[in-house]
């Protein structure tokens, strides 16, 4: 990995604990600017886990998160998404009452300003700008082959529909980074060979992500860096193959459960 | 692009706001022909309580919040116009303004704290507010007048008029209510109100995509608290008395009934939950003693059947026919839609 520039993001021994149990146990990691990082690791490892820390969703106990040089500890999620990041949720979170348009929209809560005033007001400002978020949301129904669903409920869709609303409602924003937690879980083959071509498309446009997957063939497939986690503490870290030949990955996951692949 | 799509594009883009102009229209014709006292005093009523309930559904129906003490900030806009206007003779639209803000203070002094927490901690702390505010209004009686109430509120005018009869109130009061529904179409259709709704489906995604969970909740607690004050205002205006038994928890109870009856985040449906509920007992004049049975009976078989609230409930189902049917006809055409609304050129 070429180090000239500093990595987008940056975690120094991050560490979460859990009732006295460390789910993260002084972590560190980088992931590369307009790079796919995936990280892997056996049930319970901690990949979620990191993945809120990042969110701002948990806060850890200790240890640090540079994105772009920038300390996240403390802020809010709300205010870490302002920076340009943004996530898929591993057991599905979409707003299942909302349309899936809606839910879409939710993703540029951001772009579409804050200001109670202007919304109860309906300013042409704001009209405009509605406008245009409703063309860029409907732009990524799109791209994620949902535009004829626009309409339904969320929660009225196939399990398969729901996990590409939940990554159009990520790169709806055009993050800096956005992280994929579990993007192919329960998908048939077909469904992974989809998001497989979108993760590759959005990789070609540029955009960072960090990939959490059980999916080793999607992984080595798409990832430009690996980094391995197991019980909390990072085992392993590099190239795909050269992740795939380390004896401690395959230890920790023979050890614990048959691979996958 | 034909006249005729222009048409059914200006249509489409500017329907929300047709409609409100045609429900005035209709609103405005109605004592032309019904002139009897007695169903303009009912729909007076009705625009009153839509005035307060239209605020209540955005906490409740769309934030997901519960509130079990609106009717304290009714009263207390009701008895904060009558105290300083009948009392101590202040104009009565600049004290509706202030009494207004001094609710906002309230609201926030209760919403801070508990808007925080999860769980029913609001719901217990607005059902205490109202108990408070309650006791107060029948214990103070020097201010207050006690549990006789207070009377000689004088009458509201306009630019000179008095609006001393109830065909001219009727008139104010739609105007209002129709400002206050026209202020909460806009809310939710704007990226504030889409974060209304999102985070009372899930707290978490919600702030994940930059919703700042805490402030909108509490924000909105603020304005629908200052809908119901402005509602009371208005109401010590109109009939010119009150009296403490108005503004109970009962009366709270009463108000999130006519949101659940209206459908739980239905802007529109509010205007049917409160007219039902308003019109039940006069037309079960006969079963008076179990009116509030009936009322609680009405709540659980809703909440049983329609979790979402009556009109809500059935509106979601069209919506999702009618988003089925577009599915099996139409491809993309909704796409194309809004991408000619929007003035862009579909990309190649
Ligand atoms: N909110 C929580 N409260 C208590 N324990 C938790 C919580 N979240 C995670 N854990 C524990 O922390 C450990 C790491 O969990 P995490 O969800 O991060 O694993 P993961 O690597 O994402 O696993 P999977 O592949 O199954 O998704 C697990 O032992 C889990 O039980
Ligand atoms: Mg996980």
């Amino acid at each position: 990995m070429a180090n000239s520039t500093p990595p987008l993001i940056q975690v120094s021994n991050l560490t979460k604990h859990f009732g006295g149990l460390p789910a993260l146990d002084r972590v560190s990691l980088t992931a590369a600017r307009g790079q796919v990082t995936a990280l892997i690791g056996p049930n319970g490892a901690g990949k979620t886990t990191l993945i809120n820390c990042l969110t701002g969703v948990l806060s850890p106990d200790r240890g640090e998160i540079l994105f772009d040089g920038r300390d996240l500890s403390g802020l809010p999620p709300h205010e870490i998404t302002r920076l340009g990041i943004a996530r898929t949720f591993q057991n599905l979170r979409l707003f299942p009452r909302l349309s899936v348009l809606d839910n879409v929209l939710t993703g540029l809560t951001i772009q579409a300003g804050s200001s109670m005033l202007e919304a109860l007001l309906r300013t042409p400002g704001l009209r405009h700008r509605e406008r245009r978020l409703r063309l860029t949301a409907l732009e990524a129904l799109d791209t994620f082959g949902l535009v004829d669903k626009a309409d339904l409920p969320a929660g009225t869709l196939p399990y398969g529909d729901k996990k590409r609303v939940e990554m159009a409602r990520a790169f709806v924003s055009n993050p800096v980074l956005t992280l994929l937690d579990e993007p192919v879980a329960g998908l048939n083959s077909e469904e992974t060979g989809q998001i497989a071509a979108l993760i590759r498309q959005m990789r070609l446009y540029g955009k960072s992500m960090i990939l959490v997957e059980h999916d080793m063939d999607l992984v080595m497939s798409v990832s430009d860096h690996v980094v391995v986690l197991d019980g909390g503490k990072r085992i392993a870290a590099g190239p795909p193959e050269e992740v795939r030949r380390n004896p401690l990955v395959l230890e920790a996951y023979l050890g614990r459960m048959s691979v996958t692949a | 692009m034909s006249a005729f799509r222009k048409t059914w594009l200006f249509t489409l883009r500017h329907r929300t706001g047709l409609i409100v102009w045609l429900l005035a229209l209709v609103l405005a014709s109605i004592p032309l022909v019904l002139r009897n006292p007695y169903t303009l005093n009912n729909l007076n009523l009705i625009g009153l309580y839509v005035i307060a309930v239209l605020g209540l559904n955005l906490f409740t129906g769309y934030a997901g919040q519960i509130s079990l003490g609106h009717a304290g900030f009714f009263g207390l806009g009701a008895y904060g116009s009558a105290v300083l206007t009948a009392t101590y003779g202040w104009p009565p639209w600049p004290t509706m303004l202030l009494v207004a803000l001094a609710v906002a203070v309230v609201a926030l002094i209760i919403g801070m704290p508990t808007l925080r927490l999860h769980g029913h901690y609001l719901a217990m702390a607005t059902l205490g507010f109202n108990y408070v505010v309650h006791i107060i209004l029948v214990q103070w009686d020097e201010v207050t007048g006690g549990p006789s109430g207070l009377s000689g509120i004088p009458a509201l005018s306009v630019l000179g008029l008095s609006i001393d009869t109830d065909m001219k109130f009727y008139y104010l009061v739609w105007t209002f209510a129709l400002v206050a529904l026209t202020l909460c179409l806009n809310l939710v259709r704007s990226g504030v109100g889409r974060g209304l709704a999102a985070l009372a489906q899930d707290e978490v995604a919600a702030a994940t995509f930059g919703v700042n969970v805490k402030r909108d909740k509490i924000r909105v607690f603020v304005l629908s608290a200052c809908f119901a004050s402005v509602a009371g205002s208005l109401y010590a205006h109109y009939f010119s008395f009150v009296n403490p038994d108005t503004f109970s928890i009962f009366k709270s109870l009463d108000l999130v009934i006519m949101v659940v009856v209206g459908g739980l985040g239905s802007i529109w449906g509010t205007l049917f939950g409160v007219s039902f509920i308003t019109m039940l007992p006069h037309w079960l004049e006969f079963l008076e003693t179990y009116y509030d049975i009936i009322h609680g009976l009405i709540l659980v078989v809703i909440l049983l059947f329609l979790p979402q609230g009556f009109v809500t409930g059935l509106a979601d189902l069209i919506r999702i026919n009618l988003a089925r049917r577009r599915l099996r006809n139409a491809g993309s055409r909704r796409l194309e839609e809004d991408m000619v609304d929007a003035g862009a050129t579909r990309r190649p």
